[in-house]
């Protein structure tokens, strides 16, 4: 084993806290689109609270068309999109733009999933206090598949992770970029596997920490 | 005419002509066929029937949370139908229902829950937690105040369901199946509890139930529903008494199996005893006065309200004058009497 400079183990760091930064940002604004359209899924649906065919269907298929694209390529395909946004295609910020448009659909989907296994029984209880669909939606359904939902986001964030990297072959910052670099280009294996290590690392303390808080979230077994 | 108006405005639920069809991908499913249904203020209302008979769906067309394919249904005097969106959900409010699962809000405390349906009703947060405390003496629930449905038995989470139905002060509970998930223990100080709060509180309540148990322990009225459709209805002395209908007397006495008497020898007569004449010893009384046996088939008594009734069936002996003697003799006692084939 080979020790390394302190400017490699900056580079480390460096790359380490520019994956957290595009995974937890694009995560937030794939939550921020994704929750919505997961909800409006569900009460849009035809045996949902307040059916509306067209709008459902609309949502269905541009999540479907959008998750359908393999990453690498859509990454490469929306750089003039993302260069409107951000004003270049190169680093991580950029690296946010298609990272949220990927995972947005699939946060949806999960946001959809999560609300599903909400008990019909809670939900009929609560029109029959006279709870309106939008009130049934934020004030029932949110907060009982809570725990769910934390899990799925804790499924998110570490697949966003992993798209992260893919990002590194395009001009993408963070772990990606130094294992494409060292690894890919330079043949510095060693490199190349130490991110490895510290991305497997970056995964198990983000998926904990989602399932941590899933659980002490979860009122159903204490 | 003066009679009928009268009757209505003692009503608080009055279903008439309804119906409700499910339709599917290839058929159409009949759940209720013309019910028609009075249900006076301060009843306790027992719908009874088998699975699948209906009973659940009837209860639901009576806030609507089903809609009706036809017919009517008033509540206070208001008809749900010429109701708007947001009518309905404010009448809901003044209908509280309870269910068989509780149905409880599992990431919500006790107090939370019972809070909900006045949040929905934008009733003032300090006043909410006054009713809760309120609510949970009734319910006699008072130190499971901060605790999670989780962590509570079925009879009390059906407790605090109860409570969070009576938050808003409703005029009528609806029960679906409310006790079926509980043990015979826990399902009578549910029932005892709902007798309570008709009694204090003047809450008309509604039962759907499948068993007869429930009807006999605490309702005034019931209506027997069978094949989508209302077989009889009326006080639950006159059901038990006289049960006109095979499915009523199908559940007056689920475990008996059908006798049929065609084709054997002698008369099979059917006593029914009411209130005082089951202290008699009419039977014996019978036997003594006309020198000759009688053969018992089957027999049944069941305190409703305090008070018994019982009925009989005896099998008369082979010969006419003797079997017409004992028949005048019985009718001349406190008992009601009629010749039967088959009995169920």
């Amino acid at each position: 084993m080979i020790l390394f400079d302190s400017q490699t183990i900056l580079m480390f760091l460096m790359g380490t806290l520019e994956t957290l930064y595009m995974t937890l940002v694009s995560t937030l604004f794939s939550y921020i689109i994704g929750l919505p359209l997961g909800m409006l899924l569900i009460l849009t649906d035809k045996k949902g609270m307040h059916p509306i065919a067209w709008l459902n269907s609309v949502i269905n298929v541009i999540v479907n068309f959008l998750r359908s694209i393999p990453f690498l390529i859509l990454l490469v395909a929306i750089i003039p999109f993302t260069r409107t946004i951000v004003g270049t295609s190169i680093g991580s910020t950029a690296t946010i733009v298609p990272l949220v448009v990927a995972a947005a659909p699939f946060v949806a989907r999960l946001v959809e999933q999560s609300l599903q296994e909400v008990d019909g029984g809670v939900i009929e209880a609560a029109h029959s206090m006279g709870a309106s669909p939008l009130r049934i939606l934020l004030k029932v359904m949110l907060p009982e598949s809570m725990p769910s939902l934390l899990v799925g986001s804790a499924i998110a964030c570490t697949t966003i992770l992993g798209y992260s990297a893919m990002a590194g072959f395009v001009g993408g910052g963070g772990l990606g970029k130094i294992a494409i670099n060292y690894g890919f280009y330079k043949y510095e294996t060693e490199i190349m596997w130490i991110t490895v290590i510290l991305l497997v690392i970056v995964v198990q303390i983000l998926q904990e920490i989602g399932m941590k808080i899933a659980k002490s979230s979860d009122k159903r077994n204490i | 005419m003066a009679e009928d108006e009268k009757i209505n405005k003692d009503s608080i639920i009055e279903i008439v002509g309804l119906s409700k069809t499910f339709k599917t991908k290839n058929s159409e499913v009949n759940a209720l066929k013309d019910i028609n249904l009075t249900i006076n203020k301060g009843d306790v209302f027992g719908i009874i029937g088998m699975s699948g008979a209906g009973k659940s769906t009837l209860v639901r067309c009576m806030n609507f949370l089903e809609r009706p394919t036809e017919g009517k249904v008033l509540f206070d005097g208001r008809d749900l139908f010429s109701m708007s969106a947001i009518e309905l959900r404010r009448t809901r409010q003044e209908i509280g229902m309870i269910f068989q699962q509780f149905n409880l809000l599992m990431q919500r405390t006790v107090e939370e829950n019972i809070c909900f349906p006045m949040e929905i009703a934008k009733i003032d947060k300090s006043k909410q937690k006054a009713r809760v405390k309120e609510l949970l003496e009734i319910v006699d629930l008072s130190d499971k105040i901060n605790a999670y449905p989780s962590q509570l038995s079925g009879g009390q989470k059906q407790r605090v369901a109860i409570a969070r139905a009576l938050a808003t002060n409703p005029k009528v509970l609806l029960c679906d199946e409310a006790t079926s998930a509980l043990d015979p223990k826990t399902t009578r100080s549910i029932l005892a509890l709902l007798k309570d709060i008709n009694k204090r509180l003047d809450i008309t309540i509604i039962i759907i139930t499948h068993e007869m148990s429930v009807i006999e322990e605490i309702c005034s009225h019931v209506a027997i529903i069978d094949n989508s459709q209302i077989a009889e209805y009326g006080t639950v002395e006159e059901i038990f008494s006289h049960p006109k209908t095979q499915s009523a007397k199908r559940l007056v006495h689920p475990d008996g199996e059908l006798l049929d008497f065609h084709g054997q020898a002698g008369k099979h007569v059917r006593i029914v005893f009411n209130g005082n004449s089951s202290f008699e010893p009419v039977i014996s009384n019978m036997v003594l006065k006309c020198k000759a046996p009688v053969n018992i088939m089957f027999a049944d008594t069941k305190n409703i309200d305090g008070k018994a009734f019982g009925q009989m069936i005896v099998q008369l002996p082979e010969d006419n004058t003797l079997s017409d003697k004992m028949i005048n003799y019985l009718k001349t006692q406190n008992v009601e009497l009629e010749e039967v084939y088959d009995f169920v």
